[in-house]
């Protein structure tokens, strides 16, 4: 089969929220841009299939410093208040856009005015499709990228993929590259997050790039036993109780969400929003259709009825790691190459903790903005020339095997899933159990990286399933360093926040993993 | 999972082989879709809120079925097209965006406020 091998300014990895505003503003920029997704522009990701509250904030400055006050603690002061300030001037710009000049349905207040502080994930990246094809932008659907592409000096020229539905393989050379490939949630089937496996921090760890905030990665949310719909906020208003009806006592949406992890391990968890009036479930149900589909299929009143929860592992989409960025434009150690969304840490605007979709949704619409914007001055400098640089691909793992063997991903993936889904290694972290597991993730990743490979339409799945056991290392080893509990980051054997880790923790590496307190962080100002 | 493609309802528009990220569908030798890779949907529902024939029907469980549930029991139940209609999707009806205020929540780690104005919603 003939490779499909195209040119353009900018090639952006992953068609969620961040990956849309990156090809747009890059293509606005003036640069020839190409999206290419693992599955859909429009679907895609953790934002489609739900809808997310945006952290949307008047420009009144009153109002901006609590907005950047409120969550400081809880992030363990790792956050930034100059990139703060920053996200809330992009966001409020660019929900802007999305009412001018997507024509985004807002609902209207009593007072005639929209209220923009929420998107419906379906209805937003579908406009946002529409509005990256009327850019020119050239959008590969169903096709996964599998490494990035160097060039001599070792700055990044572009990558490699393959086109699932033409089962044929693809390179873009290109001047710069977004990766806005997600955060990586381990295939646990939380609601759409199954195409978010990290594959973009293995691309960046190949090139050269390094992480950040690895160990704020335990994230878990409640979903109806079996369901995949994740929407954790409204059990605000629910009790949770024991299988004899009895109340579990300290459980809650929030900070009660680990003694719900703590009862799954010997106990059914049962649940019952008991606490919402008439007019909150009216609420409810017109914010969330996609809340009640598990209940209204199984024909369960949530609301008057008990019904069993889990928690599902969201990692680094809702946690707060990922590919550590060198400045404002969202660019990385590597030339060439920029990060946006939950593919990069969002330590600069959540510290290491983030809740609900606000926070989040505001990160990928601003660092998207920027990334696609700094790519595409850099592919305008660089000139003529991308096109024609010989070029080299820089994946290993589930790539470029170093032996002959033939290791099948799912046995990765199950292996790397029953080391960072059970909560008593994940959630409730001890030294005890994230050393062994750490060891036995070196293991698996020795062995992939021997024989771990897949071919044709299934490379990307043996390429997700490198970026899995990859991460997982950078977790546990990220975990492991900070011997104390700040953000989501919880110790049982160190139970107190350490003044003296007040730093973030950098890692990376691939065949030898390390970390590394980050150098010169710019503290906020309430840190003391 | 997705569970049900109706032959019934299809109409062939290769819409859902398009839309699922995670490449569940092929075009079927008449051209309405099988579920060729049910281990792979992630029950995002996307695929029924794309669907304009209202043909296909994802059950809530992440794991597949025993048995496919039953279509007549389904579509006398509303079930077929229902998040589509909710979501506001399809002709003449409203943005399901446009009424989508929710109720007051906490900020994380809080207590859920009596009362706010300050609406929002949240993942």
């Amino acid at each position: 089969m003939t490779e499909l091998d195209l040119t353009a300014d900018v090639l952006v990895a992953g068609g969620g929220p961040a990956g849309a505003w990156a090809a747009v503003k890059a293509a606005e920029a003036g640069a020839d841009v190409i999206l290419a997704d693992k599955g859909y522009l429009g679907t895609s990701g953790a934002t489609a299939a739900a809808g997310t509250g945006v952290w949307y904030v008047q420009p009144e400055p009153a109002a901006r410093e609590r907005a950047m006050a409120s969550r400081e603690g809880l992030g363990g002061y790792l956050a930034d208040r100059e990139w703060m300030a920053r996200v809330l001037d992009q966001t409020y710009a660019n929900m802007h856009e999305l009412a001018e000049v997507s024509r985004y349905p807002f609902p209207v207040g009593e007072d005639g005015a929209q209220i923009r502080r929420g998107l419906q994930g379906p209805e937003y990246m579908r406009r946002m499709r529409v509005r990256a094809r009327r850019a020119g932008v050239r959008i590969l659907d169903h096709s996964p990228v599998t490494e990035l592409l160097v060039d001599s000096e070792g700055a990044v020229a572009g990558a490699a993929g393959h086109r699932r539905r033409h089962d044929q393989a693809y390179r873009v050379r290109a001047g710069a590259v977004v990766l806005a490939t997600g955060g990586c949630a381990f295939l646990s089937k939380a609601l759409g997050c199954d195409v978010n496996t990290g594959d973009g921090a293995l691309f960046a760890a190949e090139a050269g790039a390094e992480m950040s905030g690895m160990e704020f990665s335990n994230a878990y949310a409640i979903a109806p036993e079996f369901t995949s719909v994740t929407k954790t906020a409204f059990y605000s208003y629910a009790t949770f109780y024991h299988g004899d009806g009895s109340v579990l006592e300290g459980a809650g949406s929030t900070r009660g969400r680990s003694v719900i992890a703590r009862a799954l391990l010997s106990e059914r968890v049962f649940c019952r929003i008991d606490r919402a009036e008439e007019q909150v479930r009216r609420a409810m149900r017109l914010a969330q259709p996609n809340f009640f589909l598990p209940f209204d299929r199984q024909g369960v009143d949530p609301f008057t009825e008990l019904f069993p929860v889990t928690l599902l592992a969201e990692g680094t989409v809702r946690g707060t790691g990922g590919i550590r960025l060198a400045g404002f434009d969202c660019s990385t150690s590597v030339p060439g190459l920029y990060a946006a969304g939950d593919a990069a840490t969002r330590e600069p605007i959540c510290g290491g903790f983030t809740g609900g979709g606000s926070h989040n949704a505001a990160w990928a619409m601003s660092s998207g903005t920027w990334a696609g914007q700094a790519a595409a001055r850099h592919a305008r400098a660089l000139g003529a020339g991308p096109a024609r640089r010989p070029v080299r691909g820089t994946g290993g793992a589930g790539l470029r095997p170093s032996t002959g063997a033939r290791q099948p991903y799912r046995e990765v993936v199950e292996a790397v899933q029953r080391e960072v889904l059970p909560y008593e290694k994940n959630y409730l972290r001890h030294g005890a159990r994230l050393a062994p597991a750490l060891a036995e993730l070196d293991r698996i990743w020795a062995q992939a990286r021997r024989a771990l490979h897949a071919d044709g339409a299934e490379t990307a799945r043996a390429r997700s399933a490198a970026a899995m056991a990859a991460h997982a290392r950078w977790m546990y080893a990220s975990a492991l360093t900070r011997t104390e509990s700040r953000g989501m980051h919880k110790r049982e054997d160190f139970p107190r926040e350490d003044p003296a880790q007040h730093y973030r923790i950098v890692s990376g590496g691939l065949d030898e993993v390390w970390t590394a307190p980050e150098p010169g962080l710019i503290t906020v100002a309430a840190a003391s | 999972m997705i569970e049900i493609v109706s032959r019934e309802r299809c109409i062939a528009c290769d819409k859902c082989v398009e839309v699922c990220p995670t490449g569940v569908f092929e075009r079927g030798p008449d051209g309405v879709p099988l579920i060729a890779r049910q281990s792979d949907c992630q029950t995002c529902f996307m695929c029924e809120a794309y669907c304009p024939a209202d043909a296909l029907f994802v059950a809530p469980r992440a794991h597949p079925l025993p048995e496919p549930p039953d279509e007549a029991d389904l579509a006398g139940r509303g079930l077929l097209g229902s998040y589509r209609r909710q979501i506001g999707w399809g002709h003449g009806r409203t943005p399901g965006a446009l009424l989508a205020v929710g109720p007051p929540l906490p900020d994380a780690g809080g207590a859920v406020p009596a009362a706010s104005p300050a609406n929002v919603i949240i993942s």
